[in-house]
């Protein structure tokens, strides 16, 4: 993975020094708090209903044990034991104290993290595909390129007063798991005939109130103008994002009103200007930061498929763990594994200090010191011999992270909600809690199959409900919680809106409803090879709507 | 006229605040001091105003409550939840607002 070099370790202790001194102008009045506020959010520090919250950058969502284990120290130090990892990959930490916040981020610096970027309207944590440089399907690793932008885009004068926020996300193989059509920048990375690398790029993605996939507007950009491009993308949006209305700023907007091939046109007019300047990328820039991102030296182990067969048929809860959380390798005696952060009936996404120990010792025990965070709310350990697979197992069922159910129902994205968000209108985790309960019994999960709940608890859609196989909206009616069911929402290659069903449920109605909706889907499926989204897209909405409203469906 | 508190969060550690009958920010919405009517809601204002000025407390807001057998509920769930905490164990020894010190 990349590693800091002089000027990164100098940049990044000057910014926390330079945070330090305006946290203690802030505690002495000196600073008042509408000056004192975009420079926290710049470096992270935002404030929730309970108490500030941190969040911290984990680029693309690659970090290794030492930094794992720093991220449980400070939890165990300055948070109440447990860190929430989130749908940006990041982490953040829900109860800090204003006055410890540098001392932790001097912390973090000490093992090459920080939180910059994580707030404002600037370029945010660059994500990719959690199974960058290790899946079988990948036709080039992402990361090298997320962290060229990374390093591009870091205090990047010109970006750095955005019209909004603005995110970007990269992955390397045909099937998208990084979500690439619901961001501001999506760039997925291909071959053309020639074998040459290069970039599809697409524009205009995104969730929040007025959801968009994003628009194709280059089909096949060389790796070497990545940045120029990108820069000249950033240039028109920086000049016509409006700046008029935070709800019509973003670039999905830009996108829409001005249409993709003006937009296109019009990027192509900056583009040739940067086309053949400083920011033409060289290639031997490009192999020197790939290679920090070298596969690691993995030996020949081809006892594990002996093992694996042997250990599946003596444990059934270990096949279950295999079968459902370890996906195939680019490396044959290898797998990638799933570590899920939602236990049945749990907080998706959190991990105490031990845990995030435990994910260390393992990580350097068995998965050559390499841990990923998935947009998901999940863990990945992208390289583990088969042949380990069984004490890794061991490892994390001791410590109650190997619940079988990566990508299944119980599988669930939700943001923190109501219950420590101040933007929130309603609370997303105990409605996960209970949706995971009623599923949680492994044979039903198994029988319903793929299916990706996803919760928000505000119109922001942090916890990327427009893209679940089935969304869940939390609002505020009344006073009271409501929550809007949305279906046939997906965030991969072939990228769709859910489709609001009809009218919304109360909390306490909310779990019903999606037993009803996955018991018409059961009904109607073709077999049991037809997943929830096929048979979704094959049939519409109708079917659920007739199975949750009944006659008055039509008027729903 | 619906009774009314005066809230905030620390400005040190962010922890949710409220305002009690001797001018203290207190940690307890049971401990508020309840604006009855519109003289006191107006004082509470002002005293918020002067807190958020002299740098003690930040996102100062005065909201709606109710009195039910002595026990003080804001009307809005989010107040509610500020005031009793996350509604789920969210960590091994945490409830509510309970903290380190509290913690089982």
């Amino acid at each position: 993975m990349y590693r800091y070099d002089e000027f990164d370790h100098a940049f990044v202790h000057d910014r926390v020094e330079q945070f330090r001194d305006q946290v203690e102008r802030r505690l002495s009045g000196e600073l008042a708090e509408d000056a004192f506020k975009p420079l926290r959010l710049m470096n992270g520090v935002y404030l929730q209903l309970h108490a500030y919250m941190l969040r911290v950058a984990i680029p693309y969502g690659t970090l290794n044990a030492r930094q794992m284990r720093m991220l449980a120290h400070i939890a165990r130090k300055y948070d109440r034991g447990y860190g929430h990892f989130t749908t940006r990959q990041n982490i953040q930490y829900n109860w800090p104290k204003l006055s410890d916040t540098p001392d932790i981020l001097t912390e973090l610096a000490s093992v090459e993290m920080h939180a910059i970027q994580t707030s404002g309207n600037c370029i945010r944590n660059v994500t990719a595909d959690h199974f960058a440089g290790a899946a079988a399907d990948e036709i080039a690793d992402p990361r090298p390129y997320a962290e060229i932008l990374r390093q591009w885009s870091s205090v990047h004068p010109e970006f750095s007063f955005l019209p909004r926020k603005f995110k970007i996300a990269v992955t390397g193989a045909a099937h998208d798991r990084a979500a690439i059509q619901v961001h501001d920048i999506g760039l997925h990375l291909k071959k053309n005939d020639q074998g040459e690398i290069g970039f599809a790029v697409y524009v205009g993605g995104g969730q929040g109130r007025t959801p968009m996939i994003a628009k194709k507007i280059r089909d096949f950009l060389p790796e070497e103008d990545l940045l120029s491009y990108t820069t000249a993308i950033m240039r028109v949006y920086n000049l016509h994002g409006r700046r008029d209305n935070k709800y019509k700023a973003r670039i999905k907007i830009l996108a829409h009103e001005t249409g993709a091939e003006e937009l296109a046109r019009q990027v192509d007019v900056e583009f040739a200007d940067l086309k053949n300047t400083e920011l033409k990328l060289p290639d031997a820039d490009i192999q020197a930061i790939t290679a920090y991102f070298a596969l690691p030296a993995m030996p020949e182990r081809p006892e594990g498929w002996a093992n694996l067969a042997r250990w599946k048929k003596a444990d059934e809860n270990f096949a279950r763990w295999v079968d459902q959380n370890v996906k195939p390798h680019s490396h044959p005696d290898y797998g990638m594994v799933t570590i899920s952060l939602k236990p049945i009936g749990g907080i998706p996404g959190d991990a105490s200090d031990a845990q995030m120990d435990l994910v260390a010792d393992i990580a350097e025990d068995y998965a050559f010191d390499e841990i990923r965070v998935s947009h998901e709310q999940n863990l990945i350990l992208p390289h583990v011999a088969l042949a380990d697979l069984e004490a890794v197992y061991r490892g994390l069922v001791s410590s109650g992270l190997a619940t079988a159910n990566a990508g299944l129902i119980t599988d669930i994205i939700a943001c923190p909600g109501l219950d420590y968000c101040a933007l929130a209108n309603a609370r997303s985790i105990p409605l996960s809690q209970e949706i995971s309960t009623r599923f949680g019994d492994p044979a039903r999960q198994a029988e319903i199959g793929e299916l990706k709940i996803k919760i928000s608890g505000c119109i922001n859609a942090c916890g990327h409900h427009h893209v679940g196989h089935i969304g869940l909206l939390g609002v505020e009616k009344k006073g009271a919680e409501l929550y809007q069911i949305t279906l046939g929402g997906s965030g991969d290659e072939n990228t769709s809106i859910g489709e609001i069903i009809g009218r919304g449920f109360e909390p306490e109605k909310v779990t019903d409803a999606i037993e009803t909706i996955v018991d018409t889907y059961l009904g109607l499926r073709n077999d049991a090879s037809e997943t929830f989204l096929e048979a979704y897209r094959r049939v519409g909405p109708q079917p659920f709507k007739l199975a949750l409203y009944g006659s008055s469906s039509a008027a729903a | 006229m619906v009774d009314k508190v005066l809230t905030a969060n620390r400005l040190s550690d962010g922890i949710s605040v409220w305002l009690d009958a001797a001018g203290n920010w207190v940690e307890s919405l049971q401990d508020a001091f309840v604006a009855r009517h519109a003289e006191a809601v107006s004082a509470l204002e002002s005293t918020g105003k002067t807190a958020f000025a002299d740098n003690k407390v930040v996102d100062v807001n005065v909201i709606d409550i109710e009195e039910v057998n002595g026990v003080l509920r804001p009307l809005r769930l989010r107040e509610r939840i500020r005031a009793e905490g996350p509604t789920m164990e969210y960590a091994p020894g945490y409830k509510g607002l309970a903290g380190p010190v509290h913690a089982a």
